[in-house]
């Protein structure tokens, strides 16, 4: 241990889970039972990053298929039903069972510990939670075996990501796979919403003593700006997927032209939700972005109250930009033109979140460490994800480009190149935090140049195919249209990002057992998390901290210089 | 670690975790009933085909009599309580029940009016659909709080209720307010805007 800190549990952490009188371990049905019967946070948010990542891994497998099928024009490696539901899948769960349990994995690992508690504000809800999301996505895996649909037994959904009406009405989606669908976001959603209660009274009610709001580190803040869209932009989709089911069940009529109805509200509805969560998931991106770079840096974070100022700003305004996913329906131009503005808005606080990271590097002392590689990486791709965001905001131009494979590759820039990669950077960085062993740097090396490299020989090139005019959810195309190499690079690419994953995933298993002992703060972090053992007994704290300033571990460690003084 | 930063003793309150939970599901409901609301506003006129609402709604002056005034005597309960009148609270919190009750009673022969005697369903048309999923969203609503203030009102009989348990009938009175909140905006969009259009 590098750094001796008072305020560690260290010696009852390290025997700090004695076995309780009749209970076995390291049999099976103990290993079982641990995990149906916890209620304890890190090991909850452990079970939503592995969840997250066996979605990862499902839903990686189907962009792999939809990739190869892509590979060549006139290709018919799968059938057009099965394209249908694999992208339709791919999507969902990737939103839904894989980048939404990652945030909610971190935030609820990282956060109590951030803020000097002991666990989440409610433990039982906690699991109630996962267990929720969970069974959603059983629920509605479970379609590809249980749902008869158009094409008769065993049909996933097959609506698109965003369930287009009047598709989804029973008309054109007969059997139940689009039922599967509604009612496995539906528990999902209900699995997030009450996630996201119990985060954000953690975060209000469970911070030690002078653990201000204004002294919370930035994963904080942004977990508590999340869990706020969470809990307001959630109920939007599950009200319309309630409508959905009383429509396809008991023959409502909200989405029927026929009957009067709109499915043009359907929309609306959809990304009144949609949009946000967009933030839902790039926010708590930007709090593992601005926790990795200034101790990477050796600086505290350059503009803390602006970062905040931003944040909320961004959570703000992101419930006024919905309908720029909806240029082409008609809309008038008010309405666009309001909806342009917002879009572009919003990329004000997200640039001074960009140039507060790039100040924070200036002039520090750059440590290029793993979770330092993945973070430049994210500043470097989220910047282009959010210059192509701009561009579909300006109406005219999405007209011509909206469903091309330049949203595509612009969204995925946001997801992959932003979300995923801060994953990354947060996997290396609290990973001996969770186990106590390092992640191996050189696997971890590969994986960062396998990945990036693949990242962007697979979605740089899709600009390029969108604006030669390949429409997104195309099955096959005809040679001759200039789209053959772009697709071509674009799942070499692919392949190259599932290796690098295949890599990370030995990683996390083999360091697991064989990674170098990390200590209690292999970082010299500054935030609480690093002030405890690793992995961090089950009650965190052996006595709750008291903290005086944003960086409290660094206070313990420079009483001669300690950060408290300059508030 | 300095002894300086042991002995800074500094007031540290932070807000109760009930209290906020409570106020945050009311803002996840409230999001919820918006979209109801908003797809009820956006549909009204638009059927293609009779009942209309203007045809078959009444003003439900008992329900909102019935639900508004249990919003005032779950205050009298909660004064009761403070004041320390176990019984005056019996009294006060088992009329609001009572009146939770016959809210549900109203409401069920209302729909029985609208379903067989104006032949309205859910899938009649627009109105249906939107009427009952927004009725019916807030009716659902004063079911779980009526199943709520049945639970208090045997556990407080039964005498388990103490004195720390003030709090949890706080939250409920709270949760009642806000059922007859969005009844209020019920009665506004759909028995006067939508009835008189």
């Amino acid at each position: 241990m590098p750094n001796g800190i008072p305020i560690t549990t260290k010696e009852i952490g390290t025997e700090a889970n004695p076995a309780r009188p009749g209970e076995e371990h390291g049999t099976i049905t103990s290993w079982i039972q641990d995990i149906v019967f916890t209620v304890d946070h890190k090991k909850l948010g452990l079970m939503y990053l592995g969840m997250g990542w066996l979605f990862f891994i499902i839903a990686g497998t189907m962009a792999a298929i939809i990739r190869t099928q892509l590979f060549l024009p006139d290709n018919h490696l799968v059938s057009p039903q099965a394209f249908n539901s694999l992208f339709t899948m791919h999507g969902t769960s990737m939103i839904f069972f894989v980048a939404m349990p990652m945030i909610f994995g971190l935030a609820n690992y990282m956060v109590p510990l951030q803020i000097g508690a002991r666990d989440m504000a409610f433990p039982r809800l906690n699991a109630f939670s996962f267990w929720l999301t969970f069974f959603g996505a059983c629920l509605m895996f479970f379609s590809y075996v249980g749902a008869p649909g158009l094409y008769g037994a065993g049909a996933a959904p097959d609506v698109a990501w965003f369930a287009i009406a009047p598709l989804t009405s029973r008309a054109f989606s007969p059997g139940t796979s689009v039922d599967y669908w509604s009612l496995g976001l539906l528990v999902t959603g209900v699995g997030s919403v009450t996630g996201g209660i119990n985060i954000m009274v953690t975060i209000f009610c469970y911070r030690c003593k002078g653990m201000t709001l204004y002294r919370m580190p930035l994963f904080v803040w942004l977990s508590l700006v999340t869990m706020f869209l969470v809990v307001t932009f959630l109920p939007p989709l599950s009200a319309a997927q309630i409508m959905l089911v009383l429509e396809r069940f008991f023959g409502a009529k909200f989405f029927e032209t026929q009957a009067g109805g709109s499915a043009i509200l359907w929309q609306h509805f959809f990304w009144i939700f949609g949009h946000p969560e967009v933030y839902i998931l790039v926010l708590p991106a930007f709090g593992v972005i601005s926790e990795v770079v200034p101790v990477f840096s050796r600086k505290p974070i350059f503009g803390y109250p602006m970062m905040v100022a931003a944040s909320v700003m961004i959570g703000f305004v992101s419930a006024g930009v919905w309908a720029h996913h909806m240029f082409t329906i008609g809309m008038n131009s008010y309405s666009i033109t309001f909806f342009a503005f917002a879009t572009f808005v919003i990329a004000i606080p997200t640039g001074i979140k960009i140039f507060n990271w790039l100040a924070t590097m200036f002039g520090g002392k750059i440590r290029l460490e793993i979770p330092m590689l993945f973070a430049i990486a994210f500043l470097f791709q989220f910047l282009i994800a959010g210059l192509t965001g701009i561009m579909l905001g300006c109406a005219p131009f999405d007209w011509q480009l909206n469903d091309s494979y330049f949203v595509i590759a612009h969204f995925h820039y946001v997801i992959v190149g932003g979300i995923i990669f801060a994953v990354f950077a947060a996997s290396y960085y609290w990973y001996p935090k969770a186990f106590g062993r390092m992640l191996n740097k050189q696997l971890g090396l590969w994986h960062f140049w396998l990945f990036t490299i693949g990242f962007h020989l697979t979605f740089d090139p899709q600009h390029i195919a969108g604006i030669l005019g390949m429409p997104r959810r195309i099955y096959t195309y005809h040679p001759g249209r200039g789209w053959e190499i772009w697709n071509q690079i674009s799942t070499i690419g692919a392949f190259l990002q599932a290796i690098a994953a295949l890599i990370f995933v030995i990683n996390l298993f083999v360091s697991a057992r064989k990674g170098a002992v990390a200590g209690d703060d292999p970082w010299d972090g500054w935030t609480l998390e690093w002030a405890t053992s690793s992995p961090p007994p089950d009650y965190n704290f052996e006595t709750t901290p008291e903290v005086k300033s944003r960086r409290p571990v660094w206070d313990l460690k420079h009483p001669e210089d300690p950060d408290w003084k300059f508030e | 670690m300095s002894t300086e930063y042991l002995t800074a003793e500094t007031e540290w309150k932070l807000p109760s975790p009930r209290r906020t939970a409570v106020i945050l599901v009311i803002l996840t409901e409230s999001a919820l009933f918006t979209i109801f609301v908003v797809a009820y506003l956006f549909y009204i006129g638009k059927s293609l085909n009779p009942p209309y609402p203007h045809e078959v709604l009444e003003f439900p002056w008992l329900g909102s009599i019935l639900l508004f005034g249990s919003s005032g005597t779950i205050v009298m309960a909660e004064k009761a309580l403070k004041k320390g009148s176990v019984s005056g609270f019996h009294l006060w919190w088992a009329i609001t029940a009572g009146m939770g009750f016959g809210f549900l009673i109203y409401t069920a022969t209302e729909w029985h009016k609208l379903i067989y005697k104006d032949g309205l369903t859910l899938g009649t048309n627009l109105f249906g659909s939107t009427y009952y999923s927004l009725v019916g969203l807030h009716a659902s609503h004063v079911v779980v709080g009526f199943i709520l203030l049945s639970m208090i009102l045997i556990f407080s009989l039964t005498g388990k209720l103490q004195h720390r348990h003030h709090e949890h009938v706080e939250m409920i009175s709270w949760y009642w307010h806000f059922v007859d909140g969005v009844w209020a905006v019920v009665v506004t969009v759909v028995y006067i805007i939508s009835a008189n259009s």
